[in-house]
């Protein structure tokens, strides 16, 4: 028997409240332990796709499936579990006094307790290099560092899946190259939404463009960042003087 | 900017009373000043006798006279105001030094500024041996509603995040050669209140995503729990005990 | 005694705040529960904003006290919520006020000036045109009324509880007198800083949600008697019902714990100093952190707290603030309960 893939997403459509509709039919399928960098220009319904793949957002079209689990009402818990989204304002995210009970909050919320939850706890700052800090409350880090605690407080959850909106912003490049490091290590199936185009070839074998409401593209990285007009098309541009196949 | 962990009046430092469980403390703050409250304004010595177990807590807690008094200082309007009280309460009069002055209004003054200044003395004590976190944490032992105690850390939380922001938007301001100097400058800083209004609405949408994405169905999960020794509610009780000893002897002589 | 006013208005309030922001939810399905970290938020900003200077002339400086602010763009209950929550903070952090006067300040400076300022700016809003300039015109009226109001209730409890004969009348005079000054200061910064929300984002603003959403806007004699919020749905055990039952409890058992209350002083000082003092506060360097900021601020500000009136509050309301919540969500997860 094969293991499911770890995201399943068919003909997600979905329209907000105010009649603005965002997804016109996703397709997107992303294997266990695959790394996929996620592209498209602002306003290309990013965002609300990766707030449909907990369960934040649901009621439109098409089905989302974690780990062979369909998104909806009766999974809710354990959907959140499995899906780890950090997201792209690390203040927004550790929103507890110290480090610790930030990362704690997530294994906590799901009845872990006492020595158990301090185990869990202090692997998962360890994993992220962050295991000396966790008794300093988040806004006393460093940018860098309260972005790291923020991937520690997902990691906490032994996720199947880790989202990742926009990892690299406002990082300097010492902080950048550190994060990278953190995500090769790491044993999970990666989504990353990015605008960062070095760093989606540096640490995604795969990527997807989404466009207008869809998956407009679906290939190697390296590969779609060389078609220039597929990626003019969809405005995306690659930094000055960066050539993808020199290091591809 | 500590609010965080450390805020401006905990002194950081090893006592027999930084060491008691936050609940305790607060517990006897509390019981302190209610006591304090009821003494009969009449009963002087008996304030002597607070102030006296406050030093005593003081000196235990190793937080300096001089640290205490000047935190006191905060108080010096209230005083301003007390003094005023025996030149504007009608009533008997007395002389003093060639001034007339109203006995009532002497009391009234000699009241508000004896209890005014014991109960700031006590939560300063408070303050400047209980880290942050512990305060919360013990108002939570002590059963205040969980809902309240989650919007003050939300509060503390972000307070600094959301005072950041504003100080960015100011410097913005005067970058662009804005100073203000007067009413006529008041649209524009309300303009900067109502934007930072939105962005901390904002801000704490996300903050609740964020929550729900981590399994937040709306307690807050136990991660820290404080507790207490019988031995160590005795100490702490020591002093509003005390307290209240005294507070009966002014009772029954007075 | 005002402590038990406090704890009493900050119970039902928790309820109210609850059904306040869970409304405001723009996406659907969000499951759980965002009083707290709404709520948390809009403290911070009330507690940030305290700070924000504004000038009036060479040296001298005005700044919001909140209320009326808070009552407008979140709601009465989550006002009264937030101002308590910085209060409390206030008190236990910064000393302010020490935890002597809690009572009287969340009474006085939460309650009173969050509920004058909500009826009044309701009630005005059904009356006048639905037009944003309706809006921004009643929060003018209602932050002006709200200042002297909070003077008045506070010279009340100090008629309640005082020990020392000032004439009352004459004390009423004239702080309502000058409280009316600060009223427009108050009252210009609220108009100003609702109309610029209203102008960015209108959806945001609770007391104008009737502007984008007119359906909701029904004429309803409850509406405009008070502190009923605009668009109550009718759930079991109304939130007015229970605002009114905690009232009407903490106001008896005000009664009977003034009488042990008379031997207790009182401060007309606070918001005297509070307020008066707070509206001259001095020009101080921009640099340096907000706590900082706030200990200069702190010296101006009242500390006229002491032994004040609903000092006795401070014990008893822990009781009965206890109690009064266990009661509330007791009810509520009955509620719960039943909807499940």
């Amino acid at each position: 028997m094969t293991t499911p893939p770890s995201l399943e997403v068919s003909g997600l459509a979905y329209a907000y409240p105010d009649g603005h509709q965002a997804l016109f039919g996703v397709d997107l399928t992303v294997g266990r332990g695959e790394r996929v960098a996620l592209l498209g220009p602002n306003g290309a319904g990013k965002t609300t796709l990766v707030l449909h793949l907990n369960g934040i957002h649901t009621g439109g079209a098409g089905t989302v499936t974690v780990a062979g689990l369909p998104v909806g009402k009766k999974h809710l818990a354990e959907i959140r579990r499995k899906v780890g989204i950090v997201f792209q304002d690390p203040d927004d995210q550790l929103f507890m006094p110290t480090v610790r009970e930030d990362v704690a909050f997530g294994p906590a919320a799901a009845g872990v307790r006492g020595a158990e939850l301090d185990a869990v706890v202090r692997k998962a700052l360890d994993r992220v290099g962050m295991a000396d800090y966790a008794d300093r409350p988040p806004h006393h880090l460093s940018f860098g560092q309260r972005r790291r605690v923020a991937v520690a407080t997902v990691l906490a959850m032994e996720p199947e899946i880790l989202v990742l909106d926009e990892p690299s912003s406002n990082l300097d490049p010492a902080s950048r190259r550190e994060l990278a490091d953190i995500l090769r290590s790491l044993d999970v199936t990666v989504l990353m939404v990015t605008h960062d185009l070095p760093y989606a070839l540096e640490l995604c074998p795969r990527a997807v463009i989404l466009s207008e409401g869809v998956i407009a593209a679906d290939g190697r990285t390296g590969e779609i960042l060389a078609d220039t007009e597929l990626m003019a098309r969809h405005r995306l541009e690659l930094p000055f003087g960066f050539v993808p196949s020199s290091v591809a | 900017m500590g609010a965080g962990h450390a805020h401006k009046l905990y002194r950081h430092a090893h006592s027999p009373v930084h060491e008691l469980p936050p609940h305790t403390k607060l517990a006897a703050v509390l019981g302190f000043v209610v006591v304090v409250v009821s003494t009969p304004r009449e009963a002087v010595w008996a304030f002597a006798g607070y102030a006296l177990l406050l030093a005593v807590v003081a000196a235990k807690a190793r937080v300096p006279a001089g640290f205490l008094l000047k935190r006191l200082l905060i108080e010096v309007p209230f005083v301003a105001f007390a003094l005023l009280m025996p030149f504007v309460v009608p009533g008997e009069q007395t002389e003093v030094l060639g001034v007339s002055l109203s006995v009532p209004g002497l009391w009234g003054a000699w009241n508000v500024l004896a209890k005014g200044t014991l109960g700031v003395a006590a939560s300063v004590l408070l303050a400047s041996t209980t880290e942050l976190r512990a305060l919360l944490l013990g108002l939570q032992r002590l059963k205040l509603p969980p809902m309240l105690v989650q919007i003050a850390s939300f509060m503390i939380r972000y307070g600094d995040v959301i005072t950041d922001e504003m100080r960015r938007m100011s410097v913005a301001r005067r970058s662009r050669g804005f100073e203000a100097r007067g009413v006529r400058h008041w649209g524009v800083l309300a303009k900067s209140a109502g934007a930072l209004f939105i962005r901390s609405y904002e801000r704490g949408e996300r903050v609740h995503l964020a929550m729900v994405s981590r399994g937040y169905t709306g307690t807050m999960p136990v991660i820290d729990e404080v507790t207490a020794t019988r031995a160590q509610w005795r100490y702490a009780a020591a002093l509003p005990l005390t307290a209240l000893l005294i507070c009966l002897l002014g009772w029954t002589t007075s | 005694m005002a402590g038990v006013v406090a704890a009493g208005a900050v119970a039902v309030s928790l309820r109210g705040a609850r059904r306040e922001l869970g409304g405001t939810s723009r996406a659907e399905g969000h499951g759980g529960e965002r009083t707290a970290p709404l709520a948390g938020l809009v403290a911070a900003f009330i507690f940030a904003v305290q700070m924000l200077n504004f000038p009036v002339a060479t040296g001298t400086s005005g700044h919001l006290l909140g209320g009326a602010l808070a009552a407008i763009l979140v709601g009465p209950w989550t006002g009264v919520l937030c101002v308590a929550v910085v209060l409390l903070m206030q008190g236990i952090l910064f000393a302010d006020g020490g935890l002597t006067a809690l009572g009287v300040n969340i009474t006085v400076m939460g309650v009173v000036t969050v509920v004058v300022a909500y009826a009044l700016f309701r009630g005005l809003v059904l009356v006048l045109p639905r037009t944003r300039r309706s809006v921004t015109a009643a929060s003018f009226v209602a932050a002006l009324v709200s200042v002297p109001a909070s003077a008045a209730a506070f010279t009340l409890i100090y008629a309640i509880g005082g020990t020392t004969d000032v004439p009352i009348s004459k004390v009423l005079t004239a702080m309502v007198g000058v409280h009316f000054l600060i009223g427009v200061g108050e009252a210009v910064i609220t108009m100003l800083t609702v109309g610029a929300v209203i102008a960015v984002r209108p959806d945001l603003v609770f007391g104008a949600r009737g502007l984008t959403t007119p359906l909701k806007l029904r004429v309803d004699g409850e509406l405009v008697d008070a502190q009923a919020p605009a668009a109550a749905p009718a759930a079991p055990g109304s939130p007015r019902k229970l605002w009114i039952g905690g009232v009407v409890t903490a106001l008896v058992l005000a009664g009977f714990v003034s009488f042990y209350a008379s031997a207790s002083p009182d401060g007309l000082e606070k918001v005297a100093a509070d307020k008066g003092i707070d509206a001259k506060v001095e020009e101080h360097a921009a640099a340096g952190s907000p706590l900082a900021d706030y200990g200069i601020k702190d010296v101006s500000n009242a500390r006229l707290s002491g032994g004040l009136a609903g000092v006795i509050g401070v014990g008893v309301t822990l009781a009965v603030g206890t109690g009064a919540f266990w009661v509330v969500r007791r009810r509520r997860t009955h509620q719960e309960a039943a909807a499940a």
